[in-house]
């Protein structure tokens, strides 16, 4: 006998009248007080949701370990990058050189591992400042609304209506060779701020609209306040979310800008540039350019899988916590 | 047993019908091996509260659950096997043989065609009609539901007509194929209590006519008593009890039915005892909040005329009494409570507040003043900041006013989550973790933190499910008891204003319509527009309510001559 309620349970054919047992059924049930299990705050749920996912550690894993190359390259490899002999050109990989040696003679596996560090800095640097940049213009416009909305909502559709490379390569030119990978920052950040901007203005709009905000403003809490206390700490996942989602995009853009020769000098170690320098032999050795595309592509797609764990975790609508 | 001799009898039968979804962990048991029959021309009511499944179950027969719903058992319409049916013959069934009429008429309506045209739409995708033939026949349906001018109107489009002819448009939809029956899932809900019982009319009226059988689904207990045959209550998705109508509410006999019966609030019943164990203090003379000839009005669209929410009030609100406001949606009873906190600034007229003439205050004397405030809000789910636990959300109106150390407020937080029948553990926690009527008590406590002399509650409870909402009003109640504050309740629903009020003032477009104590509006009112409100109310109570319904006619043609 199953102990859900089923047909047969009732009395007769007519069944005027049927009443479930009693017993079976919990009247505490109703608006019960949970006073046992662990405390969820938004952060503990967004964590256990994200401690789950396999994806999120991969991601870690690889995160960590770039971080590492990036901060002591030389754990990594005892060659010096710019120890190059010509003579060594094109050379296949011996014992100490697992990569070989490109076309100036010069380690291909050292290069790879001191490039990480440029590409490193300027994306999560860059995502750090946009997220500054586009949450305080965001929440602004979205919170006090009026002229100013239309003021900042009008420079934001100028930012993004410029093509991102164009306006690099153009104010790159200010720098010229004193460009160091905080000039490349500087210039992704100013550029590539506005779709945080719009997440963050759609988040204050939301959270404006919510009674706990009014009840703080009938407190008589003041608009600076409010801001901090109610408005920010609702908006702040998605704001997360997209800035870590578009970090690997920087760390192409870094690439794509020192391929194109506006990016940094020459001087500095970058990815871009190893890839801009293996054009030549692309056709006799494509492996040297291989190296340096594949370390930028397996960074890039640790943060974005990471991007995407933490979307997961933090948007309720995705996930069913 | 012999399910077959009972088929031919039943139109619908449900049999060990099971709904669960799937999630990341456990799948989720909606609905568990529910069991009931619909026979021709019948009303069942499937009665529950949220989440227990009344919904889902219904949708299931339609194949309207999202894909990550498995269903079992079965739902046979005559000798048609509901579940598992698929792409054309779902298709056929629904529409022509079952159809549905939902609870939000405005998003259910396609906004850019006419309504003629979505009604002919739903005749031709069954019947080869030609489009004039389908024409003439909607503007028969639209006549049949009580559309005037239905010649006319056929050619509006939804956003034209109000609340209440988009739902009769609704339902005409729902009939145009002489279904054999209609799922009605919370039809009145979205609706003013006055436009809810010329629904509830035509209701009962096209059930005398066509003899469709009908599956009401809703939580409003006053609405089972108007209209249903049968009752299905439905508890954590299991059918508890099901009888006739009269029996169920004559004759509860399981205990989850009994605790709903007895939480719904009933107008013109003796208040709850518990309302009572506490004698009321006498009404103080002394005035907390006066507004007199109180104008506002907002700026229209441009090229429109502005509208006048609020349109010479006078109102006085004194010490310790709890003055209920009510009005219909639209009738400025919201504005005129943000006014009465400064929370909207009137554009004629005087706020006396606590004594201070609010025209004329500082912005730091106005924060000051409303230290001395408390409000409740309606929605749970969006009056508490989802990032605070609970006790900072409590203690918030403190630390604005740096009042108190940590440890003072820790104290005043757990002080009051005890006031309003929580646990103190529950400081810690966070709002989402909590209750619809856990959060609104929570808000509560947090009005309250700064001892108020006067509380604002927009319609704390209208969001709550009966159950829940009945230990609400009652902590609400003995707290204005013990501390004494001045209240002005904000209101729809008059059963619940006949629970707690002391007066009532009654708005209709803006203006004051009548006001006096809870005894002189609710037991003798004076306007027309009173008298039709309380009728208007369905009584959770067949006997009561069909003779309230006597007196409603009789009442609407009296006005009418």
């Amino acid at each position: 006998m199953p102990s859900d309620t089923t047909f047969a349970d009732k009395p007769s054919l007519d069944q005027s009248h049927f009443c479930a047992d009693p017993e079976k059924t919990k009247l505490g049930a109703i608006d019960e007080l949970r006073t046992e299990g662990p405390i969820s705050s938004f952060w503990s749920d967004a964590w256990r949701a994200l401690r789950r996912r396999p994806l999120f550690w991969i991601s870690v894993f690889l995160i960590a370990a770039l971080t590492m190359i990036a901060l002591f390259p030389g754990i990594f490899t005892s060659e010096s990058p710019t120890h190059c002999e010509l003579g060594r050109s094109m050379d296949p990989s011996t014992s100490g050189h697992p990569l070989g040696f490109n076309r100036q003679g010069c380690d291909i596996w050292a290069r790879v591992i001191y490039g990480a560090r440029t590409s490193m800095t300027v994306g999560i640097l860059s995502a750090l400042f946009t997220a500054l940049i586009g949450a305080t213009v965001g929440q602004l416009a979205g919170y006090f609304g009026g002229w100013l909305d239309g003021i900042l909502g009008r420079i934001v559709d100028i930012f993004y209506a410029v093509p991102i490379v164009l306006a690099s390569v153009v104010v790159m030119q200010v720098f010229r060779d004193r460009a160091t990978a905080l000039s490349v920052v500087l210039v992704i950040s100013l550029f590539a701020w506005t779709p945080v901007a719009r997440v963050a203005r759609g988040a204050a709009i939301e959270a404006k609209a919510s009674d706990f905000v009014t009840a703080s403003k009938a407190l008589g809490l003041g608009k600076y306040a409010i801001l901090l206390r109610h408005i920010l700490p609702n908006s702040i996942a998605p704001i997360i979310v997209t800035a870590t989602t578009s970090l690997g995009t920087f760390i192409v853009l870094e690439a794509t800008l020192s391929f194109l020769g506006v990016g940094l000098p020459p001087s500095v170690l970058s990815w871009g540039h190893e890839i801009a320098n293996a054009q030549v032999t692309v056709k006799t050795h494509i492996s040297v350019l291989l190296y340096p595309a594949g370390a930028l592509a397996l960074t890039v797609l640790a943060f974005i899988l990471l991007g995407d764990a933490v979307r997961d975790a933090l948007d309720p609508k995705s996930a069913t916590r | 047993m012999t399910t077959t001799a009972l088929a031919s009898l039943a139109h619908l039968a449900v049999r060990d019908l099971s709904v669960s979804f799937q999630t990341d962990g456990e799948p989720i048991r909606a609905v568990r091996r529910i069991a009931f029959d619909v026979k021709p021309g019948e009303i069942l009511a499937i009665v529950g509260e949220s989440g227990s499944g009344k919904t889902v179950s219904s949708r299931a027969m339609l194949g309207l659950l999202p894909r990550t719903a498995r269903i079992e058992g079965s739902a046979q319409l005559d000798d048609t096997e509901l579940v598992g049916l698929k792409g054309e013959a779902v298709r056929r069934v629904r529409g022509d043989r079952i159809s549905m009429i939902f609870q939000e008429p405005s998003t259910a309506l396609d906004p850019v065609r006419t309504v003629g045209w979505q009604i002919s739409e739903a005749l031709r995708s069954h019947r080869p009609l030609s489009r004039k033939a389908a024409m003439a026949r909607a503007v028969e349906l639209l006549d049949l539901v009580g559309i005037p001018d239905p010649e006319v109107r056929v050619h509006c489009y939804p956003h034209q007509m109000s609340g209440g002819q988009k739902q009769r448009v609704m339902i005409a939809m729902a009939l145009s194929c002489d279904p054999e029956l209609i799922v009605a899932d919370e039809p009145t809900t979205a609706l003013d209590v006055t436009v809810q019982a010329q629904i509830l009319d035509l209701l009962h009226d096209l059930r005398e006519k066509l003899g469709t059988a009908i599956i009401l689904i809703t939580h409003n207990m006053g609405v089972v008593a108007d209209l249903a045959d049968r009752v299905a209550v439905m508890f954590q998705g299991e059918i508890v009890e099901e009888n006739s109508a009269a029996e169920l509410f004559a004759n509860p006999h399981h205990p989850y039915t009994q605790h709903l019966l007895a939480a719904v609030p009933h107008l013109g019943k003796p208040r709850p005892a518990i309302m009572d164990e506490v004698a009321p203090p006498p009404v103080a003379s002394r005035v907390v909040m006066a507004m007199r000839d109180l104008h506002v009005s907002f700026p229209g669209r441009i090229g429109s005329p502005p509208v006048h929410a609020v349109r010479g009030v006078n109102l006085d609100l004194h010490a310790h009494e709890i003055l209920a406001l009510v009005g219909e949606s639209g009738s400025g009873k919201t504005t005129l409570g943000r006014c009465a906190v400064g929370l909207q600034e009137p554009t004629g007229g005087v706020i006396e507040l606590l004594g201070t003439p609010l025209g004329s205050v500082s912005a730091r004397d106005l924060r000051t003043l409303r230290r001395r405030l408390g409000f409740v809000f309606q929605d749970p789910a969006a009056s508490l900041n989802p990032r605070m636990s609970v006790g900072a959300c409590i203690t918030e109106p403190m630390k604005v006013a740096q009042e108190g150390t940590v440890g003072e407020r820790r104290a005043r937080a757990a002080e009051l989550l005890e006031a309003v029948e929580l646990p103190v553990e529950f400081a810690e926690r966070y709002p989402h973790e909590l209750s619809g009527g856990q959060r609104q008590r929570v808000s509560l406590a947090r009005a309250l933190v700064m001892r108020p002399e006067l509380v604002v509650a927009d319609e704390p409870t209208s969001a709550l499910d009966v159950s829940v909402q009945a230990k609400v009003l009652e902590v609400f109640v003995r707290l204005q008891h013990e501390t004494g504050f001045a209240c002005l309740f904000i209101t729809h629903d008059l059963a619940v204003v006949d629970m707690l009020a002391d007066r009532i003032a009654v708005m209709k477009d803006g203006e004051l319509v009548e006001s006096g104590t809870a005894d002189e509006v609710l037991r003798a009112p004076r306007e027309d527009y009173t008298k039709a409100l309380i009728a208007a109310v369905p009584l959770p109570d067949p006997v009561e309510q069909a003779l309230a319904r006597q007196r409603r006619r009789a009442l609407r043609a009296a006005t009418r001559q």
